[in-house]
């Protein structure tokens, strides 16, 4: 069979995904059994490692915060047939502009007035490492998946350069800046709900959380909702017809990018305002990476997307717990299941979805339909 | 002048079958071909003479019936057998790789040795014996990029002959050629008839098989209706076997005169991304209240008139001018504008233009007139599913449900929410390409009276189409386009088909 088959949309949305899942899990259980650990035991450590305590959940949607803005970032891009790979360094210059506004006023200013200031810089310094590329493509046709990668490699020098040779904090023997004032700092969530009067552990999760959630509604409010939406899925499935229907699609790419990457540079103030208060490097560690692994599974759909982000938060929290916990397994192991996940959820999505067929035709499925 | 009548025929295709769907490609037909001959095989667009010539390249397996090779019984199930019994094919679009070199590309997977180098000689020295004999000269050493068309074209020759093709089948092989390159080839292709290969060419060009062929067949829905040598029959004998039964034009006579010009393009001339000149000065007018026709052989300008007029190709050259307002080249119609100016624009090809075909039907429904269906850049959603429901309704779209993807539409329904798209604005100037291609009969006759009764209403309409049928019932004036230019331009009533078809084969009325 040729033709891919086509499956009832709550079977294409929810059976067959689990199923994915399912397929992974076996296959690294069978891993996990021969390197010598019980697959079950592991398995179980797992997921109470990542939803089994008020902190580990804490840590799990922490991850998951900085997935949801990185997969959000691949998906608008995606929409509009661009494949931008430059997350990595969008998110770094996002965290790059939101301390340098931390560092320049943080001591003058009050929470209220910074908070928002270093978000907008983040967006911004973001969009502008992403509409470079974008405006390469749209208007010299340099590849726009070369371009974004090369684009990764020089903020992470910039960085670099910046924390050696200018923002170094006088006397610190690491590269990193000063601690921002107070007012730069994002309130965590245990803050939040002990004002409430409930008391929850600390852990990293901050405000970002929430603005994850709200950029995941706007992403979807704006791609089927808005006219530039409309204007920049038509052109991503067919430039023709997009050409054909009078949309410029050179402008649209450069702010689809922009976009792009200011959704991937929130990912500096979920860590830099919400984490670690001050400008340090390497704090990205691959999630622009992971954002297209998370945005792959979730169908570069929104929903999706915050879902496969809680499913790789999830495993990032649960294999540091089972590093911890079980004495040898190594951290490669957790990395060996988020392989196998991106192979058969993502990369594979549709391989089980003629036997999903066939056991549906087989149960008397869609014979009303027909 | 068959070389030797007496020996078996190089091709004999007997009671040949082929259905694609719905479409009877080949019905029952019968082709012999003798050695040392060219044969001509025209017909019209759709005629199923590609059809058959795959099936003898072993691109298609028939239904039914036989094919014997030099005599021989043969079952073709690829080109790769095809290649082994002799036959060698001209596509119409070259097979090549652009960044090897010439030699390179005639080696491409007949490699004598693994090791490039010594293959490389041998390859050389056959292919110079080759060129010497047949005097297709062809620059070994450049990277075919940089080969002009009529170079590359003698390669794809060599490449076949290379492979011991005795039988030679090229694919409308002057379509990309300029008129002195034409010659060249067929001074080469006449050498090689008699040095012994047998030719098909399949052509529209009539003067072409009049020029070359020693015997013709002429194609018409899947059918021979005519196979006769060059000396017994005539160009007007070829068209009008070719374009068939003369059709009703009783529906056209009913056209008044038309009104004031809405659109006027002079002198449009464009070459395209190869050098060749698509559009060779073209001029016309669209006057209210008229149905033109542009009639010809797909691919002789009329797609790149009607891209022109959309604005969605600016020509090099000339002017248009719609209504008030001017364009030239430095500032030429865009498509967003050309819908301000009432310009509608039904494009050739729905799948890649008319049609997104991953949205729902209502989603496609608006495409070109989002301004209609946004406030404050939010899409109305529910105005733009009533809108499509009574696009459905008014067009006859089936079924009716505008959350469809586009894609799940059968071709006539695609068309019909296309032509329902243009039409809700109520243009004054429609351009229409290929108003019924691959739709069923009954939709034909509707979206014809659907287009009919905007004449009446006072527009301009527009229509490119292949079908000369369809030119025929539609249009108050006909316009024939071959390559590139306007060879005619002719009232309906004096239209016939014999005259169309003579013009659409290149003679200048």
């Amino acid at each position: 069979m040729s033709q891919p088959v086509e499956l009832p949309r709550w079977m294409d949305v929810l059976v067959l995904p689990a199923l994915n899942l399912v397929i992974a899990l076996a296959v690294a259980g069978v891993v996990v059994a021969i390197v010598g650990f019980e697959p079950l035991e592991v398995l179980q450590l797992l997921i109470r490692g990542a939803f089994g305590t008020p902190s580990g959940i804490g840590y799990t949607l922490y991850y998951t915060t900085t997935f949801i803005f990185t997969g959000l970032a691949v998906a608008v891009a995606f929409h509009g047939g661009l494949f931008n790979i430059g997350g990595e360094g969008q998110a770094i210059m996002g965290g790059l502009g939101a301390g340098l506004v931390a560092l320049a006023w943080s001591a003058h200013l009050p929470a209220w007035a910074m908070l928002p200031l270093m978000v907008l810089a983040a967006a911004l310094f973001g969009a502008f490492w992403a509409a470079v590329p974008g405006a390469l493509q749209a208007w010299r046709g340099s590849h726009i998946v070369i371009t974004t990668i090369m684009f990764n490699f020089i903020a992470a020098a910039l960085l670099g350069y910046l924390l050696v040779n200018t923002l170094k904090a006088p006397g610190n023997m690491n590269p990193e800046s000063a601690a921002f004032a107070a007012s730069a700092r994002l309130p965590g969530v245990h803050e939040l709900l002990a004002a409430l009067g409930i008391a929850w552990p600390r852990t990293p999760l901050n405000l970002s959380f929430v603005l994850a959630l709200l950029a995941a509604l706007a992403v979807y409010l704006g791609l089927w909702k808005s006219r530039p939406g409309y204007s920049l899925r038509a052109t991503g499935f067919s430039p023709d017809a997009a050409l054909y229907a009078g949309i410029e699609p050179k402008r649209l790419i450069v702010v689809a990018m922009a976009l792009s990457g200011a959704l991937a540079g929130m990912v500096g103030i979920n860590e830099i305002a919400g984490v670690h208060g001050r400008l340090l490097p390497d704090f990205v560690a691959g999630a622009g990476f992971a954002g297209i692994a998370v945005s792959l599974i979730g169908r570069n759909h929104p929903l999706g997307i915050v879902l496969a982000a809680l499913l790789f938060g999830a495993l990032y929290q649960g294999g540091a717990e089972l590093a911890f916990e079980l004495n040898g397994f190594s951290r490669d192991m957790v990395f060996m299941l988020q392989g196998l996940i991106v192979l058969f959820a993502g990369a594979m999505a549709h391989v089980a979805a003629p036997f999903l067929y066939r056991l549906w035709k087989a149960g008397g499925g869609g014979k009303l339909a027909t | 002048m068959p070389v030797n009548a007496t020996a078996s025929p190089a091709v004999a295709m007997r009671g040949i079958d082929k259905r694609f769907g719905a479409v009877h490609a080949n019905r029952a037909v019968d082709l012999t071909v003798a050695a040392g001959t060219v044969h001509g095989i025209v017909g019209e667009n759709g005629a199923g003479k590609s059809t058959l010539m795959s099936i003898l390249y072993g691109f298609y397996q028939a239904d039914g019936g036989e094919i014997e090779i030099e005599g021989r019984t043969a079952r073709i199930s690829g080109s790769r057998e095809a290649i082994s019994l002799g036959i060698g094919m001209v596509h119409q679009h070259f097979m090549l790789v652009d960044t090897l070199s010439a030699l390179d590309n005639v080696m491409l997977g007949a490699e004598p040795t693994f090791r490039l180098t010594p293959a490389r000689a041998t390859v050389r020295a056959g292919l110079q014996a080759l060129m010497d004999r047949t005097g297709l000269v062809v620059a070994l050493d450049a990277a075919v990029a940089e080969l002009p068309v009529g170079e590359r074209q003698r390669l794809e020759i060599l490449k076949a002959l290379y492979r011991g093709a005795r039988i030679l089948i090229l694919d409308e092989p002057t379509a990309v050629l300029t008129p002195l390159e034409t010659e060249q080839l067929f001074a080469t292709l006449r050498q090689l008839r008699e040095q012994g290969t047998t030719i098909l060419l399949i052509t529209h060009k009539l003067k072409e098989i009049m020029a070359l062929c020693d015997r013709v067949t002429v194609m018409r829905q899947g059918a021979v209706v005519l196979d006769a040598e060059i000396a017994d029959t005539s160009v007007d004998g070829l068209a009008e076997a070719m374009v068939g039964r003369r059709v009703n034009l009783a529906a056209s006579a009913a056209a008044r005169a038309p009104g004031e010009a809405l659109v006027r393009a002079r002198d449009l001339r464009w070459r395209d991304g190869l050098g060749v000149e698509r559009l060779k000065g073209v001029s016309l007018a669209l006057h209210r209240g008229e149905i033109v026709g542009v009639a010809g052989v797909s691919g002789n300008g009329q797609s790149e008139l009607l891209d022109a007029l959309s604005g969605l190709l600016a020509p090099q050259q000339g002017a248009l001018t719609v209504g008030a307002r001017g364009f030239t080249p430095e500032r030429w119609l865009d498509p967003a504008t050309a819908r301000t100016l009432r310009i509608a624009h039904v494009p050739e090809d729905r799948h890649k233009r008319g049609l997104v075909l991953p949205f729902a039907a209502w989603e496609s429904a608006v495409l070109g007139y989002l301004g209609r269906y946004c406030t404050a850049g939010w899409m109305q959603h529910p105005r733009m599913k009533s809108d499509t429901a009574q696009m459905m309704d008014a067009w006859d779209v089936r079924p009716r449900n505008p959350a469809l993807r586009s894609s799940k539409f059968s071709g006539g329904n695609q068309q019909k929410l296309v032509l329902a798209r243009e039409a809700l604005p109520e243009p004054e100037v429609l351009l229409v390409g290929q108003p019924t291609r691959g739709v069923d009969i009954g939709a034909i006759e509707f979206i014809h009276g659907r287009l009919r009764a905007m004449r009446d209403a006072g527009g301009a309409v527009l229509v490119v189409s292949s079908e000369l049928d369809e030119i025929l019932a539609l249009a108050d004036r006909v316009i024939v386009m071959n390559a590139g230019a306007i060879v005619g331009e002719l009232p309906i009533a004096e239209c016939s088909e014999s005259a169309l078809g003579r013009l659409m084969g290149g003679a200048v009325h």
